[in-house]
């Protein structure tokens, strides 16, 4: 299978291994292919399509490292510091790799070097293999100066200059390379050597912490994920409470034997490292998801990741047990998060504002810190000052008539009905905030209105009558009960 | 026959166990509405660990119905305990949004309030479930749009046996509803009444018509007229009678006394 791509003329862009037995080159045009073997079989290069297969297959990767970060275009770089003793060596970890590759279709290029580019080189442009630390750079002098990554201008020009390889460049005295090619040039030359480290960007946030099993059998059952949700729980609480900490943001990662890779996040209102709790938690989580888990054959491998924790005292028991009563509400809260997403449950935040759609806000429960500011009520003897509920955008009222200008209406249509207005306080005058509001937001007069039948609005007429406009408009911003 | 009467007798009995009357429940275990007759006339309060149901009687009364939820509440279980209220968005989209400062003017604790948004009423039944197995909240309050199948006969009586395990009380606004069967403990209808102005004919304490629709113990449906006094968190009965409209028009200088006299003629 050829994939061909259009650049002025159709030219293989990727050509998998019996095209390239056949000498089907990339960048060959596809009327020389054509010439060379009629029977081509041949797809339009999707590059969205190739991205979100490399993410996958990134995805897939975190089984062996959380460091796992994109290489582009078409590689990864899996950084296994500390990890390959879990599958015997590196040697081990790269067969297994390669193995599981292999039985799902792929044919992987991989090298294992010291640093990432060194590895990149040799995965790209040498048979791979594993390299003992300190032999980066005897490895890729060898190869050609494509593989430092560089544009093909560059490769051209450094090519007339009679050099070719890694080694070719290595040599030279670096100052004037720089000076004629770049300082980047010189950049990706020490590091491809082995020189100078350089530090893989993870595609997904490392965790503080994480705990994982593997299964020689995969599992599919509810119970027995949950049960190992459970397990790997308690595995992070010891280590949590032996820090003193908390958990805030927890995520399951299950990995397929198939290679789908799914994770689930799970957010909580206060640090926490309870097992129990954790475990019903991710339970009401996999039960309201919207598209469920498909174990298919089932998971080889879960790993529960503490992607954040903060610092949470050894609980205590109070006497008066308001304590517990907090930690139960917060656990409930935490409940319906996991149900309903976390950005679903809400509190209320007052704000110094007087603008009456400032002056609250309704963040997730979880998010931030609690508010300085207050809630005031009216004073002892009046009646509430504010409605129960506000409108989101004001409706506008018509057919208003006002016996002054700049009175209360008399009556007003709203939502198709008459109101006729029976008793009426105001106006109550609310300035824009200058600092805040684009020009031209007008002042309001808010009124507090009752209709006959006993029906409360909190109406306002935007604009001064005759300073800011001549036809002032009348809104119905919230409902009194 | 008499296998029917049986059957009948082991169902009513079943029943019995299901459904406390309220009538055998310990005074703390009630909340009351501050009105001496009215809560002599429900049995001396409303239990609290139990589902009630308050209607809007009109599309206009929602913010009605809303105030009188949050009213029970308060007096159910005080400012000072957290609430859990449940809200489907479309009550938001047609209604408006919860307004913080004015549950403080309301005389609730905002602070105290975690809100729950809801696609539909499904969810809105499992919001409510899962909030009434905590017993360390002071109640929950659900508010669903319209009439959702879901909300039927077994799902109330699966809420109010979740009320009764936990001892945490429900309350139901209904808005854009009709009552229908339900294993509500007490069911009500809300309108807004109009207030009695204060000064200078502004709009005064807010007054409701409630009625009480039905009550499983079988106290009868009555109507009553009652003002909330947010600084007590206190129904009380409206200084004036009703029947009469209040003043005909827009009188904003008019002083108070003469406006309570207009009233009263």
């Amino acid at each position: 299978m050829v994939l061909a791509r259009v650049r002025g003329a159709q030219r293989i862009a990727h050509a998998d291994r019996r095209a390239l037995e056949l000498g089907l080159r990339p960048g060959l045009t596809l009327a020389d292919a054509r010439a060379r073997v009629p029977d081509l079989s041949i797809e339009d290069e999707n590059p969205a399509a190739d991205h979100a297969l490399i993410e996958r297959l990134a995805g897939w990767c975190e089984r062996y490292t959380p460091m796992v970060g994109l290489s582009t275009p078409d590689g990864l770089n899996l950084d296994i510091t500390g990890c390959a003793h879990l599958f015997g060596g590196e040697a081990a970890l790269r067969n297994d790799l390669r193995v599981r590759l292999a039985q799902a279709g792929f044919s992987p290029r991989t090298a294992l070097a010291s640093t990432p580019d060194a590895a990149a080189a040799l995965a790209r442009y040498s048979p791979g293999g594993v390299v003992p630390s300190g032999g980066e750079a005897a490895a890729v002098r060898p190869l050609p100066l494509a593989a430092l990554g560089l544009d093909a201008e560059r490769i051209t020009a450094l090519a007339r200059a009679g050099l070719k390889t890694i080694a070719d460049l290595a040599d030279r005295p670096r100052a004037p390379l720089a000076a004629r090619f770049g300082a980047d040039l010189l950049d990706r030359l020490v590091r491809t050597l082995g020189e100078v480290d350089s530090p893989i960007s993870p595609r997904t946030p490392l965790p503080e912490l994480a705990a994982e099993r593997r299964f020689a059998e995969p599992i599919g059952r509810a119970e027995d994920v949950l049960g190992t949700l459970q397990q790997l729980a308690g595995d992070l609480a010891s280590v949590l409470e032996a820090r003193g900490e908390g958990g805030r943001i927890f995520e399951g990662a299950f990995f397929r034997a198939d290679g789908a890779v799914r994770r689930i996040r799970v957010q909580t209102g206060q640090a926490m490292r309870g097992p129990d709790a954790l475990a019903r938690l991710f339970d009401e989580r996999l039960d309201a998801l919207a598209d469920p888990i498909d174990p298919g054959f089932g998971f080889d491998m879960i790993r529960l990741s503490v992607l954040a924790a903060e610092v949470k005292a050894q609980s205590q028991t109070r006497l008066d047990g308001e304590e517990q009563t907090d930690e139960r509400i917060a656990e409930a809260v935490d409940r319906l998060g996991a149900r309903f997403n976390p950005a679903k449950v809400l509190r209320f935040v007052a704000h110094e504002s007087h603008v009456p759609e400032r002056a609250a806000h309704t963040p997730p429960y979880f998010s931030g810190p609690a508010s300085e500011a207050s809630w005031t009520g009216p004073q002892p003897d009046d009646p509430p000052l504010r409605p129960l509920r506000l409108f989101a955008s004001p409706e506008p009222v018509e057919e208003t008539l006002s016996e002054v200008p700049d009175g209360p209406p008399r009556r007003f249509r709203w939502r198709r009905v008459m109101h006729e207005v029976a008793h009426a306080e105001g106006p109550e005058r609310i300035a824009p905030e200058w600092w805040k509001d684009e020009e031209g937001a007008a002042t309001r007069d808010y009124f507090r209105v009752e209709d006959r039948e006993g029906r409360r609005f909190w109406l306002y007429r935007e604009g001064l009558y005759t300073a800011e406009t001549g036809h002032p408009r009348w809104f119905v911003h919230g409902l009194f009960a | 026959m008499t296998s029917r009467q049986d059957t009948l007798a082991g169902l009513r009995r079943s029943l019995a166990t299901l459904e406390p009357a309220g009538m055998e429940l310990a005074p703390e275990a009630r909340f009351t509405f501050g009105i001496a007759g009215l809560d002599a006339a429900i049995g001396g309060g409303l239990p609290r660990a139990a589902l009630h149901e308050i209607f809007a009687a009109s599309a206009a009364d929602g913010p009605a119905a809303t105030g009188m939820g949050l009213s029970m509440t308060l007096r159910a279980c005080g400012r000072s305990r957290s609430l859990v209220w449940v809200r489907q968005d479309m009550v938001a989209q047609e209604t408006g949004e919860l307004y913080a400062p004015g549950l403080a003017d309301w005389g609730a604790d905002p602070g105290r309030i975690i809100m729950v948004r809801v696609r539909d009423a499904r969810a809105a039944l499992r919001a409510a479930n899962e909030a009434l197995r905590c017993g360390a909240l002071g109640a929950v309050i659900m508010e669903p749009w319209g009439q959702p199948e879901v909300l039927d006969l077994t799902a109330t009586r699966r809420l109010a046996a979740a009320c009764a395990r936990s001892g945490v009380g429900l309350f139901l606004i209904r808005l854009a509803a009709e009552p229908v069967p339900s294993a509500a403990l007490s069911r009500w209808s809300v309108r807004a009444a109009p207030s009695l102005p204060l000064e200078a004919g502004a709009p005064g304490h807010p007054v409701f018509q409630l009625d009480l629709l039905r009550h499983r113990a079988g106290f009868p449906p009555r109507r009553w007229y009652v003002e909330w006094d947010r600084e007590q968190s206190s129904f009380r009965e409206p200084a004036l009678s009703r029947g009469v409209v209040s003043s005909p028009a827009l009188r904003p200088r008019a002083p108070a006394a003469a406006a309570r006299w207009r009233h009263a003629g």
